[in-house]
């Protein structure tokens, strides 16, 4: 009902059923012109990018197998692989660090901590996601791979047996591991920050209602807010991924990455990330190389653009089922 | 509000720091590009030569207040490039332009009729540097370096790392052999000195990327390499020798003398070498000859590419000052002290000086 | 049976309650516990020793719990414990890498860095106010081009195109836009300035452009999540006394929504200040300051400090200190900004009381 009472407006002609652009106020045409064409140029942007990304990565594209042997890196796809299944396979990893320590963290904000200190805290959350990636690299090389290394040694001694733990353990702790705790401290913060304003927009009335009924706090938490904060959770969660997928700067100086496809952990074999590829071989490609690389980052967003793709999904079945809204 | 005092304090110093737009060590500021009698020269290149370009380039600001220069550590491959559309007045490079490469009218920033010109500035040592405790002196010949870097020898006390080490104390250790991840000329060079002096155990011909079947782990960079070697337990790689700080540098065995990556060693390199066969007299493109004797093999030349004329002369004399200082005596001597580099040898000055002498 | 009945005589709300104490000397047990099997066992290793202590804790816990409150207060406290343990966990790290920049970073955080650029200086000495500059500049311009791309874009979104086509697919491409690697939005500004002004062009204008690019997805994000958070009654109320649709926008929904907007444009620079990829490629290297932004290349904080840390000369601490200084400052800058942003929201936010 609220809705149709807005969309006519006292004093405007009765004739007018919605508010559109209206002869006698030009101040409303443009307006609206100007934000629609902001949202055009914002596609056009990124028609732009995507066809940068193909005019400059084609010559790769569909170059011939032999001349990529000889003056690019090799054949397209099995050069690429290992480095997609990378950037996937840390970023992924990451997020399994990062998930379940973010909620964890926006809950404590939201509902656990005394409010003197909940607003300090998300304050301080905020600021760790202004620490530039170049940060996180010095300080994931220089203090963490070597901190890790006794643990490497210790996973790989006692569950050697298992898949991910098994091989020779790198002697300087600069493995995919390390690389996925680094840049899950990077989008911790991002994942908190959402996930707290999600749990703090949680129906008050429900929480109350769930406490009066005798719920413990975390019953309430698991029958009035979780169910409520999925959709806003996932989309949290999409953003870390996606910076995750395109870091480039910590997995450069962090990551030992070689070009092959493996699921240890603790080695010095490790598969590159598509971006920390063309980061470190852009400075020295030249020709069919630079192509190469280029078309690398196409990969990269065709990759994103999927992982989007899926999220939206998620969210869309999501919300029907939840209660909220 | 206690938060305010010090809120507009902040803002005041930001706004302080904002408006006064200058620098105290720079008389006036630079780079406004238009602005009468002042130039920018830009070069970009090699971040080999990036630790001597700093000192050239304070060295020729200094002499000359204003003139810009400015150095972009890109990459070599990223120079060529610029070079080529004419983005950049020199290029650095770690390597000269290939034959099929060069060619009058293929350089956007040259004369129609003009081709480029390879010059030699930048001569230094490849370390091979390790960290392993209790070890400060370590021999090693060229077959055994190429079978650690190969990961055919895994542990330090390998009977080849003992027969030429027979006082050093080898643990029962694994060894981490750290090389280059990124493309780079350093691994070029490293790769072509154990392709030519150990060819049965490094199979792999010199390549930028280092060859992904040997293993090992990589680290980013000149400094990506140095601090995985020194933060490991039992690491070896290779880099610039300057680089090198606190770690060991091995030496290298070459006609059964141990040598060590000293500018000495590897200064002579040229001397021994030929330029490539073909090209015009002032180019001076050479290939190494690593086996002579008493020359340190592992030896990076980095190169600096001008054109033989500019379409812009004003460019062209800018570019003749600039890397005729890099060429000379003092030129060299001040980048042996600012990088660690090998100074070129007065002959070779010499060639270098005719060669941008003919530059337009 | 008898423990029902005992809850009942002594009303459940209050019987089988932990003592108040019970936490804190089962934390203490727990890592004393933890502590002693790790020495033991573990060699000594600290953080095996916090971890084992961590896990006696919540298993002692767990089991006293359950025996003498029941399940779901068991739950309750698991859940109470693994949170907080969630957020001690995180804060090692990110005090970690705050100690760290902290420490090293005062080495040279002194008035000679903030009033010196690199012109003419090897090993020892310098500053970094060139870079500074240039970061304030090239953010500042990146800032100028997104925000009101952005901010329209998220209004169209929020007020105009309420579920037709193109808002659709603005919002689909937006988050995919978000998702466009760092250094491809570099490589993307250095391409497109070439054709526009000339190959090779370096300046920073063209990492403005690169950084708009990362910039623009954030901002309209944050944005029109925080428009459609406005209540509608003020719009309808608007409406009724006949202001037009776009004033209502400009006068009624920015302002109420300005205190969020501010902070998701915060954000938002914050998220793209630290950049160095794409300003390494787009805006260049150079040791003097340039306060030209449409020529010549431009020297920024993270460039700055990657070049510092990745080609040091044979001074390798004097460039290192430059580094973690310059770390320093760039996080301060956005310190700043962030208080900034909070003034001027306080400052045009309407009064609510």
């Amino acid at each position: 009902m609220t809705a149709k009472l807005s969309s006519t407006p006292v004093g405007s002609a009765a004739a007018q059923p919605k508010p559109g652009p209206d002869p006698k106020r030009p101040g409303e045409a443009v307006f609206r012109g100007l934000a629609t064409g902001a949202g055009i140029l914002i596609l056009v942007i990124l028609a732009l990018v995507a066809s940068f990304l193909l005019i400059q990565g084609g010559p790769a594209l569909f170059a011939d197998p032999a001349k990529l042997a000889t003056q690019g890196y090799g054949e397209f796809v099995s050069w690429v692989l290992p480095f997609a299944f990378g950037t996937v396979w840390a970023a992924l990893l990451a997020l399994l660090i990062a998930v379940p320590v973010a909620i964890g963290i926006a809950l404590f904000i939201s509902h656990y901590a005394p409010r003197k200190l909940a607003q300090p805290l998300g304050y301080l959350i905020d600021l760790l996601a202004a620490v530039p990636s170049v940060v996180f690299g010095l300080w994931g090389s220089v203090v963490l791979a070597p901190a890790m290394l006794p643990l490497f040694t210790t996973l790989n001694s006692s569950l050697g047996f298992i898949p991910l733990f098994a091989g020779q353990v790198s002697g300087t702790g600069r493995t995919i591991l390390t690389v996925a705790v680094v840049l899950a401290t990077m989008i911790l913060p991002i994942i908190t920050s959402l996930c707290r304003e999600v749990f703090l927009q949680a129906p008050r009335l429900h929480e109350e209602a769930a406490l009066a009924l005798g719920a413990t706090r975390w019953e309430m938490i698991k029958m009035a807010v979780l169910p409520f904060a999925r959709p806003g959770m996932i989309a949290a969660v999409m953003l870390g991924l996606g910076r995750a997928l395109g870091e480039t700067m910590a997995v450069t100086m962090v990551l030992s990455g070689s070009r092959n496809i493996t699921l240890e952990l603790l080695t010095s074999q490790n598969p590159n990330t598509i971006a920390a590829t063309i980061a470190q071989n852009f400075a020295e490609a030249f020709g069919l190389k630079t192509s190469q690389l280029i078309a690398a980052g196409l990969v990269l967003f065709l990759i994103t653009l999927a992982v989007n793709s899926i999220a939206r999904w998620i969210v869309a079945r999501r919300a029907q089922y939840s209660g909220a809204n | 509000m206690s938060i305010k005092p010090f809120a507009v304090a902040a803002l005041v110093t930001a706004a302080a720091l904002a408006f006064t737009g200058c620098a105290t060590n720079e008389a006036t500021p630079a780079g406004t590009g238009s602005a009468s009698g002042s130039q920018t020269l830009t070069g970009v290149g090699a971040s080999s030569q990036k630790a001597a370009q700093e000192k050239w380039v304070a060295d020729f600001q200094t002499k000359n207040s204003s003139i810009t220069v400015n150095y972009s550590p890109d990459g070599s491959g990223a120079g060529r490039s610029a070079f080529i559309a004419g983005a950049a007045a020199f290029a650095g490079s770690d390597r000269p332009f290939k034959d099929e490469e060069m060619g009058a009218g293929k350089f956007a920033g040259c004369a129609a009729d003009s081709n480029a010109l390879d010059l030699p500035v930048y001569i230094s040592p490849i370390a091979v540097v390790y960290n392993l405790d209790g070890v400060t002196d370590l021999a090693l010949d060229p077959a055994t370096i190429a079978g650690i870097f190969a990961g055919k020898i895994t542990k330090w006390n390998d009977p080849a790392i003992a027969a030429t080490n027979p006082k050093a104390k080898l643990p029962d250790l694994a060894i981490t052999a750290v090389h280059r991840g990124d493309d780079s000329g350093t691994t070029n060079n490293f790769t072509d000195t154990l392709n030519k002096l150990a060819p049965t155990v490094w199979t792999e011909k010199a390549s930028d990327t280092y060859p992904a079947a040997f293993g090992g782990e990589a680290a980013n960079g000149t400094s990506g390499v140095i601090q995985a070697v020194t933060g490991g337990a039992g690491t070896i790689g290779y880099a610039d020798a300057s680089a090198a700080g606190k770690l060991g540098k091995a030496s290298i065995i070459v006609n059964g003398k141990p040598l060590q990556p000293t500018a000495d060693a590897a200064a002579s390199i040229l001397d021994h070498s030929k330029t490539i066969a073909g090209r015009d007299a002032n180019d001076l493109a050479y290939s190494l000859d690593r086996t002579s004797e008493g020359v340190y093999p592992a030896v990076l030349v980095s190169y600096a590419i001008v054109c033989q004329t500019y379409k812009d002369p004003a460019v062209g004399a800018l570019v003749k000052s600039y890397v005729g200082y890099m060429a000379s005596a003092d030129g060299q001597k001040a980048a042996a002290e600012a990088a660690g580099s090998a100074p070129l040898s007065a002959d070779l000055q010499a060639k270098v000086k005719a060669a941008l002498d003919s530059v337009k | 049976m008898t423990a029902l009945s005992h809850a009942i005589t002594q009303g459940s709300l209050t019987s089988g309650r932990l003592p108040k104490f019970a936490t804190p000397v089962a934390a203490v047990a727990g890592a004393i516990l933890g502590f002693a099997l790790a020495v033991i066992f573990g060699g000594g290793n600290l953080g095996l020793a916090v971890l084992l202590a961590y896990l006696i804790f919540l298993v002692a816990m767990e089991i006293a719990a359950r025996v003498i409150e029941g399940p779901r207060q068991a739950a309750d406290r698991r859940a109470r414990h693994l949170i907080v343990g969630a957020f001690l966990l995180a804060l090692l790290p990110l005090a970690s890498v705050i100690f760290e920049v902290l420490s090293k970073g005062m080495a040279r955080f002194d008035i000679g860095f903030f009033t010196q650029s690199m012109r003419n200086v090897v090993g020892k000495g310098g500053g970094a106010v060139h870079a500074i500059y240039g970061t304030l500049y090239v953010t500042g311009m990146a800032t100028l081009i997104s925000v009101p791309i952005g901010l329209l874009t998220a209004i169209y979104l929020a007020e105009y195109g309420i579920r037709n086509r193109l808002s659709k697919a603005i919002t689909f491409f937006v988050d995919v836009m978000t998702g466009v690697p760092s250094i491809v939005a570099g490589l993307f500004a250095y391409a497109l300035m070439g054709l526009l002004v000339g190959p090779g062009t370096r300046s920073g204008f063209s990492g403005s452009i690169a950084l708009s690019v990362l910039m623009i997805p954030v901002v309209v994000r944050s944005s029109e999540e925080l428009l459609r958070l406005v209540p509608n009654e003020l719009r309808e109320a608007a409406y009724a006394l006949g202001v037009p649709k776009w004033l209502t926008i400009v006068k009624v929904v920015l302002p109420t929504a300005i205190s969020g907007l501010v902070s998701g444009v915060i954000l938002a620079i914050a998220r793209v200040i630290g950049e160095t990829a794409p300003l390494l490629i787009a805006a260049g290297f150079t040791a003097s300051l340039n306060n030209n932004l449409f020529a010549n290349p431009m020297m920024t904080l993270p460039v700055f400090v990657f070049d510092s840390y990745a080609h040091p000369g044979t001074d390798v601490q004097a460039y290192w200190d430059r580094a973690w200084a310059g770390a320093l400052t760039l996080i301060l800058i956005v310190m700043l900004l962030n208080l900034i942003g909070r003034l001027i929201a306080r400052r045009f936010a309407p009064k609510t009381r």
